[in-house]
């Protein structure tokens, strides 16, 4: 049994990670209660790690019904925050308490017979997720050169409310291209739809539809959290996230996708490494519907725009490779039908036409018959950066509250343009695949044998 | 003569799991005490509590599989797993056959060498080796190439049948291509034969011959183990001189391996339909000998779709064959295997005809023909063909063409790199597997 590591930090970071643990109990007590055997369960919350510079979030936890999970050993705090700043994060804090983060990690690493990857959760517009994040980042490279480092990285929306969001973004971008092995973006402005969607659907339904209640997507009812507060809705779906990319080391299937089996297959080259991910079904209806068409409709939705976590449109750009992560009673056959009816729309890299990586995992999430997560190495991710580049740019050109940065200790001006042109090489990398789209690629040439 | 079968990854787990269970069924079902004795002798031994045990080694990186098809065999009632025939560690390959070959093999290879031995030594006689794996994954391609070469070393005069399953053409693991292409090519020096079941054709059988709606992995390996277990079970050869053969992998490798650079193997059988519509049909040797006679030579690896308007061309045409050119597969050697009813008077003239094999071998050399009264897995006449011919040729131009483009622009290379093989040995992999297809491409 592999275990990860769940390493959250700041405010946004926690509040998702919360409402992972919070799904991951209700999942495995639904499960246990069938009579399967589950021995994640016992060592499952030792191996979280919870970071943040401001004592609210954290404290507010210790006081709500996880308290009994969580040790205060695994806890990290401070009191005054890191005043939405990039550098403070990553610099200040990073520095003052290199060796009590190190201390924690090493001592959830030992908890875990076999340690499989580290997920880290944070936010990128702020400046404790942001910059402590990504220095936890490194530093995880640094200690555990070995095991996956996956992170779910929330950006901000255009509309964000932190005026310097772009900066902390873009400067912690480079990080993550440089040290993580996945990052799944997750856009806020995407989840709002989501959710403003899942909830038109419970008003607005047709007669005989009644949304299920019990579902782990749509609600936190039935965790042990008894009250669901505004941003609650929408970390239920980032949590939900974590839950189906971890199901296939946690329960049984028959065909297995471990998490080092990800990386592996979604990422040709080190650097593009970020991959859009898409969940179905987001509600269920409580009405009988023919079970085949529900389930390639699933199959259908996870390509459709509306069900991905950033705002891109994937089937109009190039795809280099594209994971299935099928839960429930699903055999290979669904699998095999969809992925042919569905492949013929989706463009796909020339060196990569079949380039599927699939996964079954016989055991549903609650509330479902069956779900589907897509995890797309494509490079709709573009716009996304580019957006992010010209925001950044816009303050960066009036040198706008620049001096906040540089008034920290250890921060160079050279890092915004060093970040900035990392941002740009990666950008240009995906530019240049997009090229290749309508292109017709011929077979390279094959090695000829001399007879 | 006992034969050690050593499941390496998910798919070599489950494909044995699937494969014991026939086996014993056809065993135990049948009430020719000589063929059972010969069956159960050959692949169980019985315990001091008459249980029977398979012979068996079980390995895999990550623990529930293993686990899955030990608790499956122990269900069955019938038989089941050696309680500590099994290696299994905490995390899987992660897909990646150089972390398999370079990393986890070597680190385990004692471990998998003792279990290995327990098992011959309770063999009185050790007929040879069967190692069952896919080549899309980490463990069973990576490990098990590495493992292979283990029992190459350590038991050099043993033979060593590989069985293989080659993955979906549209993909189940993104690098199924390098990880195909680095097994077969190592796999070739290593290996006595290569035989080989491809998903695809494997899923057409399930939904078109057997009619099965909802295909699951569990229905692929069933009829993956129905066919090798027509393979593998008791018969009469020509070498045998009226009683069961004892060596059915050397006589299986002296059918068939004649040539060391022609190694892949195809299997196709006939009957196969859904068990509801076995009560309800006839067979005769004839139509069934001539149908598998068609799929042979019109590669066409199930009774189905079969293309009647291919047949060898006359002996006068000269000029090579290509691959593009005809759709006529040409034969290296053949090992036609019958089991039934009135098998004694079955006519196998038409696997015979010169035109269907190269003019190496004469073709009464060329054509083996094993036999056994028992009808097998509930046909009341079977016939099994297992092939060395140019069956496989298209599938494998395939794999090597998509694994080369993806090389071509260095895609996913980094993370072999990292566990130790470099692009020397994917060039030397992909120069390897060019002669083999050369070859093949070259019969006539």
């Amino acid at each position: 049994m592999t275990q990860s590591v769940v390493v959250q930090v700041g405010q946004c970071g926690n509040q998702v990670g919360c409402r992972f643990w919070d799904l991951a109990l209700r999942e495995h007590a639904h499960v246990n209660k069938r009579g399967l055997y589950d021995e994640a369960l016992s060592s499952f919350f030792r191996n979280a790690v919870l970071i943040d510079m401001e004592e609210g979030v954290v404290h507010g936890i210790l006081q709500g019904p996880l308290r009994e999970v969580f040790d205060s050993a695994q806890l990290l705090t401070d009191v005054s925050g890191s005043g939405n700043n990039w550098a403070v994060g990553n610099l200040t804090y990073g520095s003052a308490y290199r060796d009590s983060i190190v201390n924690k990690l090493r001592k959830a690493a030992e908890h875990c017979d076999c340690l499989q990857c580290f997920f880290l959760i944070h936010s990128m517009g702020g400046g404790t997720g942001s910059g402590l994040g990504t220095r936890v980042l490194s530093l995880l490279e640094e200690e555990f050169p070995d095991v996956c480092r996956i992170v779910t990285a929330m950006y901000p929306s255009a509309e964000d409310d932190v005026i310097t969001s772009p900066y902390n973004s873009v400067l912690a971008m480079r990080e993550l291209t440089e040290h993580a092995d996945c990052v799944l973006p997750v856009e806020n402005q995407s989840l709002v739809d989501i959710v403003n969607k899942i909830s038109l659907m419970s008003h607005d339904a047709k007669p005989g539809c009644v949304l299920k209640k019990e579902s782990t997507v749509t609600s936190g009812q039935g965790g042990v959290s008894p009250t669901e507060r505004p941003f609650d809705a929408m970390n239920n779906i980032v949590a939900n996230l974590l839950l189906n990319i971890t199901s296939s080391s946690r329960f049984d299937g028959s065909l297995n996708m471990d998490l080092n089996e990800i990386a592996n297959n979604l990422v040709p080259f080190p650097r593009l490494h970020y991959l859009v991910p898409s969940l179905t079904p987001l509600y269920t209806l409580a009405d009988v519907n023919i079970p085949t068409r529900r389930l390639d409709q699933m199959f259908s939705d996870a390509f459709s725009k509306e069900h991905q976590l950033i705002r891109a449109d994937p089937k109009h750009s190039l795809y280099l490779a594209c994971a299935l992560m099928v839960r429930g009673n699903v055999q290979v056959s669904d699998l095999r039908r969809n992925i042919e009816r569905l492949r013929p729309s989706l463009p796909f890299v020339s060196w990569n036409q079949e380039g599927w990586k699939t996964g079954l995992c016989s055991v549903p999430p609650v509330g479902h018959a069956h779900s589907l997560l897509a995890l797309a190495n494509n490079t709709c991710v573009k716009p996304t950066f580019m957006e992010l580049r010209d925001r950044f740019t816009k303050l960066y050109k009036k040198k706008a509250h620049l001096h906040h940065y540089l008034h920290v200790d250890g921060m160079e001006q050279s890092a915004f343009s060093e970040a900035l042109s990392s941002l740009s090489a990666l950008i240009e990398e995906y530019h240049h695949l997009d090229a290749t789209k309508a292109r017709l690629i011929p077979d390279a040439p094959r090695l000829s044998i001399a007879r | 003569m006992s034969v050690v079968t050593v499941q390496l990854g998910q798919c070599g787990n489950q494909v044995g799991q699937e494969l014991f269970d026939v086996m014993c069924s056809d065993a135990r079902d049948v009430h020719r005490k000589t063929y059972s004795a010969v069956s159960c002798e050959r692949f169980f031994r019985q315990t001091t509590q008459g249980a029977l045990e398979a012979r068996a080694v079980l390995i895999d990186m990550e623990p529930k599989v293993i686990n899955h098809s030990m608790s499956k065999a122990a269900k069955s009632g019938r038989w089941r797993y050696g309680e500590t025939s099994h290696f299994s560690q905490k995390q899987g390959s992660g897909n990646n056959w150089a972390n398999g070959y370079c990393v986890l093999g070597p680190r385990h290879r004692d471990a998998v060498e003792e279990l290995v031995r327990r098992q011959v030594e309770h063999c009185d006689m050790l007929a040879g080796f069967i190692p069952i794996m896919s080549v899309a994954g980490g463990t069973g391609s990576g490990v098990g190439t590495f493992i292979t070469q283990c029992l190459r070393d350590v038991y050099p005069s043993s033979f060593v049948l590989n069985h293989l399953t080659w993955p979906y053409g549209t993909g189940e693991v993104i690098v199924q291509n390098y990880n195909s292409v680095l097994t077969l090519a190592h796999l070739y020096q290593l290996s006595d034969a290569i035989l080989v079941h491809e998903n695809d054709i494997v899923h057409k059988i399930c939904s078109q011959l057997l009619k099965i709606k909802q295909i699951s992995f569990s229905d692929i390996n069933r009829v993956i183990a129905h066919q090798l277990g027509g393979v593998l079970q008791p018969t009469l050869t020509p070498a045998s001189c009226g009683a069961y053969s004892r060596h059915p992998i050397g006589e299986l490798m002296s059918a068939l391996a004649c040539h060391p650079e022609y190694k892949l193997l195809s299997v196709c059988t006939i009957p196969q339909m859904a068990s509801s519509s076995i009560a309800f049909s006839t067979f005769s040797w004839p139509a069934l000998l001539k149908h598998l006679r068609q799929m042979l030579i019109s590669n066409s690896k199930m009774e189905g779709g079969i293309d009647w308007q291919v047949c060898p061309p006359p002996a006068s045409a000269g000029g090579s064959r290509s691959l593009s050119a005809g759709s006529f597969n040409t034969s290296l050697a053949n090992l036609l295997i019958l089991r039934g009813k009135d098998v004694y008077s079955a006519e196998t003239g038409g696997f015979e005809d010169p035109a269907i094999y190269t003019s190496w071998l004469p073709p009464d050399e060329a054509l083996s023909l094993w036999k056994s009264p028992v009808p097998f897995n509930k046909y009341e006449k079977s016939a099994t063909l297992v092939s060395n011919s140019q069956a496989l040729l298209r599938p494998l131009d395939d794999m090597v063409r998509k694994a080369w483009n993806m090389f071509a622009s260095r895609a996913y290379i980094h993370q072999y790199i990292k566990f130790g093989i470099s692009e020397e040995d994917f060039l030397d992999s992909f120069t390897s597997l060019e002669q083999v297809i050369s070859s093949y491409s070259e019969l006539q």
